[in-house]
């Protein structure tokens, strides 16, 4: 691309971009870092992935202030348009993916007894699917690279059949002994964040994909198993 | 061409002199749409709005080559009077140029010349509706005899957008129409010209390209003397095809 004329744009969007790239980085380390401290278990990380939340906040905030000035103060016409437009957006996904890792975090106390490994690290290996798509996403943005970001687009029907095999395996447990109930909701909370976490990074997906193409990215997806239509029958009355 | 193509240019090319301004035009331009022609300066854009009405004629040294066709008939047919052609086709400037005389006489001076009002009462008429669509009527209805210079530079050119359209043409060019106005008065034009649409086919060469946006459905690029990208106005403002297009509408040097 090109320079613009006016240097100082090019300086405004550069700095855009790279509070988005930041903002990436660190919703990507508070995923990871909640899953370690759900996994050791480790409260104390926990903690911090909590309160490291508000930089995230923080960085949003910035970003959609600089696009909104950006938009008012530069009227960007076609790829500058497009690039203020997905660093909001993008933005928007990264402060709601940050929310859900912080939620995974919160709900350490009342997991952090729980028995299960086996349930634990299939959720953790969910978490770090989802840890791959954003990844990814963020370096499809980076580079602007349609492709990639078709690929994360594609992708995230595996961390959708993960998330319905795991919530019939709980299913199966609760039944099996109803006082880990309680455990296994919030288990299955978790899991749901880290399906959610995966939405945001398809959303992400579709924006770069815009961005780097000017077309929406509107094909058919195939989709992965859904939860919503999980189910046990209740035991016939005798 | 569609059933909807008012003005047809085929393989225009200009010359002003040896030198060449404009290169092997295609371009269609839709009834009752604004088109707005955009480029750098010197990228043909006003040469090619000139062809329509046959304005490069007056150039000396002009010489024009390919079809340009209006409803289909070639505005370069040798029966055809340039006169009436320009009178179908009118023409906007880009500072406003009333005639040194009366609001009412510059208004009321086309119609009398292609014989299209008669009477004193007919006239009238013609005078107060065409300076009502032009919106400039309730501004000046109790001033009409005054000369048209007195009047401030966003109601001349709304003067001259009512001269252009009371011999009722079919096409209005406008060459930077807004360029010598405040940005009250802009938007004043740009609502007429949003209005005039319904009636008349516009098209608009303006060096904002917020303008273009704002008021056009088409947009054409030209860049140096060749039409680079026509389509969508919404189209080429978020995701135009050519980089040249992307260069210049977002201020980069290419």
């Amino acid at each position: 691309m090109s320079e613009h004329i006016v240097k100082s744009f090019d300086e405004e969007l550069e700095r855009l971009r790279g509070a988005v790239q930041e903002m990436g980085g660190l919703a990507a380390e508070q995923l990871e870092l909640s899953l370690r401290a759900l996994l050791e278990p480790d409260p104390e990380l926990a903690e911090q992935v909590v309160e490291a939340d508000s930089e995230i906040d923080a960085l949003e905030q910035r970003i959609s202030q600089d696009a909104i000035r950006l938009l008012a103060l530069r009227q960007p016409m076609a790829v500058d348009l497009r690039q203020a437009i997905a660093a909001i957006k993008i933005a928007f996904d990264l402060e709601r993916s940050g929310d859900l890792a912080k939620n995974i975090a919160l709900r350490l106390p009342v997991l952090k007894g729980f028995a299960n490994r086996g349930t634990l690290e299939t959720v953790a290996r969910m978490g770090e699917l989802a840890g791959w798509q954003l990844h990814d996403v963020l370096r499809a943005y980076s580079g602007t690279d349609p492709v990639l970001a078709r690929e994360v687009w594609l992708r995230d029907r595996q961390i959708d059949d993960l998330y319905e095999s795991n919530f019939r395996v709980y299913l199966t447990y609760m039944m099996e002994d109803p006082r880990t109930i309680s455990a296994y909701t919030h288990l299955h909370f978790v899991a749901k964040n880290i399906e959610r976490i995966g939405d945001h990074s398809t959303n992400i997906a579709r924006s770069v994909y815009y961005l780097a193409e000017g077309v929406p990215l509107d094909e058919p997806r195939p989709k992965g198993a859904d939860a919503k239509t999980a189910y046990v029958d209740p035991p016939a009355e005798t | 061409m569609s059933a909807d193509t008012k003005v047809e240019a085929r393989d225009v090319s200009v010359y002003y002199g040896k030198k060449q301004a404009l290169f092997n035009v295609d371009l269609d331009i839709d009834s009752r749409q604004v088109t707005s022609l955009i480029g750098p300066s010197g990228c043909g854009k006003s040469t090619f709005l000139r062809c329509v009405n046959r304005m490069n004629d007056t150039i000396e040294g002009c010489r024009v080559q390919g079809k340009i066709r209006l409803d289909g008939e070639d505005i370069h047919d040798r029966t055809l009077d340039p006169v009436k052609l320009r009178a179908r086709v009118g023409m906007v400037f880009q500072k406003p140029n009333p005639f040194p005389k009366s609001i009412y006489d510059n208004v009321a001076y086309g119609p009398r010349l292609h014989g299209l009002v008669s009477r004193k009462d007919e006239t009238e008429e013609l005078v107060r509706s065409s300076l009502q669509r032009a919106g400039l009527w309730q501004e000046v209805e109790d001033r009409i005899h005054e000369p048209g210079t007195s009047l401030s530079g966003g109601q001349q050119q709304r003067l001259c957008i009512a001269r252009a359209i009371a011999v009722r043409p079919e096409v209005i060019l406008m060459d930077e129409p807004c360029s010598a106005l405040d940005p009250i008065a802009t938007a004043r034009i740009e609502e007429l010209i949003d209005e005039l649409r319904e009636n008349f086919t516009i098209v608009i060469v303006t060096h904002s390209m917020q303008q273009a946006a704002r008021v056009s459905q088409r947009t054409a690029f030209f860049h140096l003397g060749i039409l680079v990208e026509e389509g969508d106005t919404e189209k080429i403002f978020t995701s135009p095809t050519d980089k040249r297009t992307q260069d210049y509408i977002t201020g980069r040097s290419g």
